[in-house]
Order: structure tokens, then sequence, then C-alpha cells
């Protein structure tokens, strides 16, 4: 434990008092992993706790995790055991307070602001339980969400024709050309999910993140979209790394890791 | 690109927020409005104000005055004679001004009232003021004379072109020698018969008594034929006078002008002479014309005669030299001359325990000064109405950021920047800001356009008329849009709409992406 502290910045001692008290339950066993593959995602020994008043309480308590590249992988666990925060950490959404994450063995979580803005905008896409989509803006527009923060104006304007056809084309791949022109509150859960995943493939992420995609989405939707998934992950070998807590979504994937109080288990 | 898209969409969904636009636009129509008029009163005082008193005025402190205007002109001239362009002697005298009306009973009935009389230089007082233009005579406006004109004075104000707006002055048409002579015809009727009434009195009553003619009667009836025809007013003037048309008029409710002198009336002015102790003196004057500044406070106090003919009646001319004194000069300085600085200049030349040298803006400037705290008051009072309009910004923006904090968290997992979040709000605040200056600019402008008929419209229904010009003098409300003043209301409206929407844009752009997701 003291190994342990010692690696933990000053800044948050908190975190490191607090798990002197807590000693691991769990051993942490080494999980399945496909061989032969390149590593595309890699954490190592993450921490993240929440202040709660004085207390901090910690989410992820030394993750080490690995993602090889074109892998489906999905990591599974019970409501609170950190792996949304986990998807939120490797989508540099957020910040931990110790360790590292890696893409392409570059560190990643200790980028500054913009640099990941810029990852996230054109290596990461995200679809999450309740879909995200601007109510403001049509489908086609929220497909369109990543090119238009990415383009200035000017730029935009001048690439309109190249980016409105690509979400075109990612509408019908996701069957939803002829809903183009209506709004969120006109499509149904799968609907919207599905426009939801459209716009996080237009800037042909690396990486795909889904957290729980098809959590609000009745058996039968949540096959269809989980089908999509498979098939992205097949076809265009792209990397995607879902959380869920529903073993049978969790099931689908290439590779199953369990979260169990901020720890991994394996599956 | 993202920012500008939301900016267009917020603005046409979010419909609370025309509430900022209308506040905004309300306040800029008002500052608009509000200042044209200001403007539109000032610049016509001040054109008025100065057209009245020449750029500088050079004043003796003694009422009765200094000799020699020629060598003080020429002292004048060699100080600061580049930028001078003409300058008048005048002499300046308080005074009682009578004017014989008829009373109840036909009774005749002197009317006092307090004047300024002015002696002026018809050659060159018209070229250091507006003076000569406010007169009711054409020619008189081309070239002043202290002769009476035959007739032609002005039915309609000549300054207001809008006719159909004023009420013709009826008592005018008749004004000058026609007047002059069917007055004194009217006159001599009157007396020749009063006095055959008296001697066919004095007749009776001497019969009745002795039934002798009295001789005495008769020989006093002769003498006052004797003293009519001394000076006779149907075809002789006394020296000219030109009165403020506030002295020997008044406007009716209706807007009329009703006058109590006209061209062609006599009138007498009591003055002092120049001598110690004074000796007050009274003097016939014969109406020549009227001047209206339309400022009360000059058409109601001056009246202009002759300069060398009221240095002669004051006592104010050297018998052996034949050199007049003056009480005042009146300098018109050239275009472009700095008053002030001519003003200083000439101080330091003349012993300042003798003489006065101020500007207009000296003369008047407790009114100007007046004038110009009013509306910077009035300004920072509506401005407070756009700031309001900003507090309304600030808490509608406030509850859009916390009502989109989903959205924002949307964004910035779709990689755009706490930055660009900013610009998201700032850009609508912006947007607001345009739209609710630019509705309030046409709303403003259209509003001073039509000002008059919307006045008038005001007037109509209420009863009540809102712009009386029996008050002001003016028949229509002035306005004066001064572009720059526009461009400063509207550039301070939407920069206050800007400003009220910094707070709520950083708090939206300081959002943490994964509590903005999570919001519920």
């Amino acid at each position: 434990m003291s190994n342990l502290s010692s690696e933990l910045p000053a800044a948050a001692p908190w975190i490191a008092s607090h798990r002197v008290e807590r000693t691991p339950s769990a051993v942490l066993q080494p999980t399945r992993e496909p061989a032969g593959r390149a590593e595309h995602l890699l954490t190592r020994d993450l921490f993240k706790s929440y202040r709660k008043g004085p207390l901090g309480i910690p989410v992820l308590q030394g993750i080490n995790l690995t993602v090889y590249k074109g892998e489906f992988l999905s990591i599974m666990g019970q409501s609170g055991s950190g792996k949304s925060t986990l998807l939120h950490l490797l989508g540099t959404l957020d910040q931990p307070d110790a360790g590292e994450v890696l893409l392409d063995g570059h560190r990643i979580d200790n980028l500054p602001h913009a640099s990941r803005d810029l990852l996230r905008n054109r290596h990461f896409g995200m679809i999450f339980q309740s879909y995200h989509l601007l109510p403001e803006l049509t489908a086609l527009e929220n497909v369109l969400a990543s090119a238009l923060i990415s383009e200035g104006v000017f730029g935009y304007w001048l690439r309109r024709n190249q980016h409105r056809r690509r979400a075109l084309e990612l509408l019908e791949l996701v069957g939803l050309k002829q809903r183009a022109k209506h709004k969120p509150r006109e499509l149904s859960g799968g609907e919207m999910q599905r426009a939801a995943i459209a716009r996080a493939l237009l800037a042909k992420p690396e990486v795909l993140f889904a957290d729980e995609p098809t959590g609000n989405l009745d058996r039968s939707t949540g096959e269809q979209i989980m089908h999509m998934l498979r098939e992205l992950n097949h076809q265009q070998n792209l990397t995607i790394v879902m959380v869920t807590h529903d073993p049978w979504i969790a099931e689908q994937a290439d590779r199953v890791v369990q979260l169990v109080e901020g720890r991994i288990r394996s599956a | 690109m993202y920012k500008l898209l939301l900016c267009w969409r917020y603005l046409r969904t979010r419909y609370i927020a025309l509430v900022c636009i209308v506040s905004v636009t309300l306040g800029v129509a008002t500052m608009i409005v509000v200042n044209s008029v200001m403007a539109g009163f000032t610049t016509e005082m001040q054109q008025r104000l100065n057209g009245m008193l020449g750029d500088l005025v050079f004043e003796s402190r003694s009422m009765d005055g200094v000799s020699d205007a020629r060598a003080h002109m020429a002292k004048i001239r060699q100080i600061a004679g580049e930028a001078i362009a003409g300058m008048s002697p005048t002499v300046t005298v308080p005074s009682p001004l009578y004017i014989d009306v008829f009373g109840p009973n036909h009774q005749p009935q002197a009317l006092t009232q307090q004047v300024t009389l002015v002696g002026i230089d018809e050659t060159t007082y018209a070229h250091v003021s507006d003076f000569g233009t406010y007169l009711q005579h054409p020619k008189n406006r081309q070239q002043l004379s202290f002769h009476l004109q035959e007739s032609g004075y002005d039915v309609f104000d000549h300054q207001v072109s809008e006719r159909d707006r004023l009420k013709p002055r009826s008592q005018m048409e008749h004004a000058g020698w026609a007047y002059r002579r069917r007055k004194a015809m009217l006159q001599k009727m009157k007396v020749a018969n009063q006095r055959q009434q008296r001697l066919a009195n004095s007749l009776k009553q001497s019969r009745r008594q002795t039934g002798l003619q009295d001789p005495f009667a008769a020989a006093a009836a002769r003498n006052g034929e004797a003293e009519g025809r001394d000076f006779d007013p149907a075809v002789e003037q006394h020296v000219g006078i030109v009165l403020g048309i506030g002295i020997c008029s008044y406007r009716m409710p209706d807007g009329t002008d009703q006058f109590i002198a006209l061209p062609g009336d006599d009138v007498r002015v009591s003055f002092p002479k120049a001598s110690l102790p004074p000796e007050a003196i009274s003097e016939r004057y014969t109406v020549v014309d009227l001047y209206e500044s339309k400022m009360s406070e000059y058409d109601t106090n001056f009246v202009f005669v002759p300069l060398r003919d009221l240095q002669q009646s004051r006592g104010m001319i050297d018998p052996e030299t034949g050199v007049g004194k003056f009480t005042s000069i009146q300098i018109k300085l050239r275009p472009g001359a700095d008053a002030n600085q001519i003003r200083d200049r000439l101080r330091r030349h003349f012993p300042a325990q003798l003489y006065m040298i101020s500007t207009w803006r000296d003369k008047q400037g407790p009114l100007l000064a007046a004038v110009d705290m009013e509306t910077a008051v009035l300004n920072v009072l509506l401005f407070m109405i756009i700031a309001v309009a900003g507090f309304g910004i600030l808490a509608i923006f406030t509850m859009i950021v916390v009502e989109k904090t989903r959205d924002i968290g949307i964004l910035k997992s779709l990689g755009a920047s706490g930055r660009g979040v900013m610009g998201i709000f700032l850009g609508y605040g912006l947007s607001l800001g345009v739209v609710g200056a630019g509705a309030g600019l046409t709303l403003g402008l259209l509003f001073v356009k039509h000002i008059n008929e919307i006045a008038d419209l005001l007037g109509r229904i209420t009863g009540q008329p809102v712009f009386d010009p029996s008050v002001y003098y003016f028949y229509k409300i002035p306005t004066l849009v001064d572009p720059w003043t526009v461009a400063w209301v509207c550039a301070g409206a939407v920069a206050i709409a800007v400003l009220a929407s910094v707070l709520p844009a950083r708090r939206a752009a300081r959002l943490h992406p994964v509590k903005a997701l999570r919001y519920e």
C-alpha cells in the first residue's frame, strides 16, 4: 500500500488515505486477451474518486486494461461499479486522479484541453444510453455535429456538400435516410440511437465508446443496435468499447471484462 | 459553424428571449426619440441664441457707454482682424414702452411694458446677427430700413415651411402705410367730430347764458387744428422702431396671433439721458416692422431703433466732435474661428473694469448648461431601461444555460471547446442585442419622422394637445437625428446585451462535460 500511495500525486492524498482503510477484497486476475493484436487503448493503474463533502468516494481503484485494435470489448458491471467513469476516462471526457491512459502508445489523459477536444472530435465516437441528440437540430444536422464543430464557417461552407454526402451515407447505413429532416422528438428510441451511431461515425473515428447503448430500448430494438455495432466492428474493423450491466448484451462482444467495486475482474 | 447554427436555432425556438428583444427595442427607440427631440430643441435654440447675439459681445460696463465705436473697432480689428467677419456697435438701455390701445368704451389706454431698447446701425447690424432674417417684411429681410413700408408684411410665418399647419395673421395683411393712413383719417374724423360736438355744446351753453359767441372758444378750436397740421400721421412717420413680436402680440389658445400694435402704429418709449443726474425723456416712434426669433426671451424683451437717433436722444454725441458713445459692439467671427481664443485675446488688451467681453455661449451659459444637463440626465435614466433589459437577458440566459446543460455536455463530448460553447451564448446575446437594437432603431427613426402626426393623433385621442404651439412658439416639434448619437445608442444596447450574456456564457463554458451529460 505504501508503494501505491507514493505513486499518487501529492494533490490527492485523501485518495490514498481512504484506500488504506479499504484493502482490496478481490484478487486481480488476468483477462482473456486475444493474442497477436496490436494494443490500441491502454490504461495503467487508473484511479478516480469523487469528492462528496470531506469524504472521497473511490470509483476506480487501479484499473489496468488493454483494448486491442479492432476489438469489440464490453465492460460489464453493476450500477456504481465505475464502468461509465472508466469509459469517460478512456474517452478523455474526464481526467484520472492517478494513472495513465494511452492511445497507440501515447499518453492522452494529461493532454491540454484543446488536444483532448480534438481527439474526441476526430478519433473517438461516443454513443450514450439516452442518445443525447441535440433537440434543436434535425437528424441530419445532428449527424453533421462533429463536422460543424471542427469546421469554421468558411471551411464548412466550402466542404458542405462533402460533409452532407457523408452524413446522408451514414443515415442510409443506419436506415434513417428518409428521416433526415426530422427532429429528435419525432424519432423513436431506436431511431434516435441509430442517428447517434451515425453521428459518432461521421469523423471516421478509430474507437467507438458506447455507454449502455441499449439501456433505454426494448429487447428487439436493442438487438438491432447490437447487430449494427457488431457489423461495424467486423466490416470497418472499428474498435468498440461498450459498457453495460446486462450480461446478455455484454456477451455479444468479442471479450468481456467485469468491473467490481472499481477493479477489473476476469471474465 | 455550430455556434452560428445553434445561435440561430435558439433565436428561433426560445420565444422567451423575445422579451429581452422587446425591452432592448423599447429602450433604444425611446433613447433615439428623446435624443432627437432634445437635439432638435437645442439646435434650434442655439441657432437662435447665436443668431441674436452674434459670436462675441464686447460690452462697456457703464450703461452710459464709452466713446468712439470706430476707434474701438479699429483696435479690435488690429488684435484679431483675421478672425473677424463683421462688427456693429449698439446702444442698449432698459426702458418702459407704451402702446396705446382702446380699452372698454373705446377709451384710449396706454399699455406699459418693460423692454430693452437697442440702438442699432441698420447697415451693419444684419451682418453680425440673424436679426434681419427674423423680420416680417421681405424687403427689410434683405436690407433693414427704419422707414415704414407701404404694405406686404408677412401674413404667414416665413420661417415655417408647412403652411397648412399655420394660422394666418390676418391683421398683418393691412399693416404698413395703408393702415397708418386709414388710422390717421379715422383719428382725424374722430377729433373733428369731438371738436364739433364740444363747440356746439359750448355755443349752446353760451347762448343760454349770454346769447353771444365766445371768441376764445373759436380761437382754441383753430389752435387745435393748427396743432394737427404740425405732424400729419397720414403722410409722416416718427423715427422707426422694430418691436419683438411677443411685445405687441399674444397667441390665442387655437394658435392664432392677435396684435396690439402693427407696423404703422405709433408707440412711446421713455429712457434716461446719459447725463448726471439722469433725466428721463420720452420719444414717439413708429413701428416699421416686427421681428420673431421664436425665443420668447428675446421676442418679449427687445425693441430696436436707429443707433444715431438713440445716441442723439440720450445725449451720447459729443457736440464738438460729433463722435457718439456706444454700450456694446457685436462681433461676427469667420467660420472656423475659435470664439474662446479670440475672447481671451481681446480680454488681454481691454481693461476688465471697463469692458465685458464674452462669447454668446458665455452669455447664455446657465441656459445651455441646464439643457446639456437635462439631456445628460435623461440619457442616463433612459440607458437604465436598456440596463434593465440587460438584467433580463442575464436572468433568461442563465435559465437557458441550465436548461441546455445536457446539450452543452453533448457538444463537449463531441469535441466542442469551452470557448466554443461560450461563443454560442455570447453570439446569442449579440444577436439578441443586434435584433433588438435594429428593431429599436427602425421604430425610433419612424417615430421621429412622424412625431408631429403622432402628437396630433395623441392630442385628438386624449383631447389634450401634446404639443401646444402657443407654449413653445414652434408650430411643430423640432427634431434632429444625430447619426453619432444613434450609433452610440445602438452600440451601447448591443454591448449591454453581450455583457449580460458573459456570465451565463462563462458558466456554460466551465461546465464539466461528464456532469453536464449526467444532468437531469
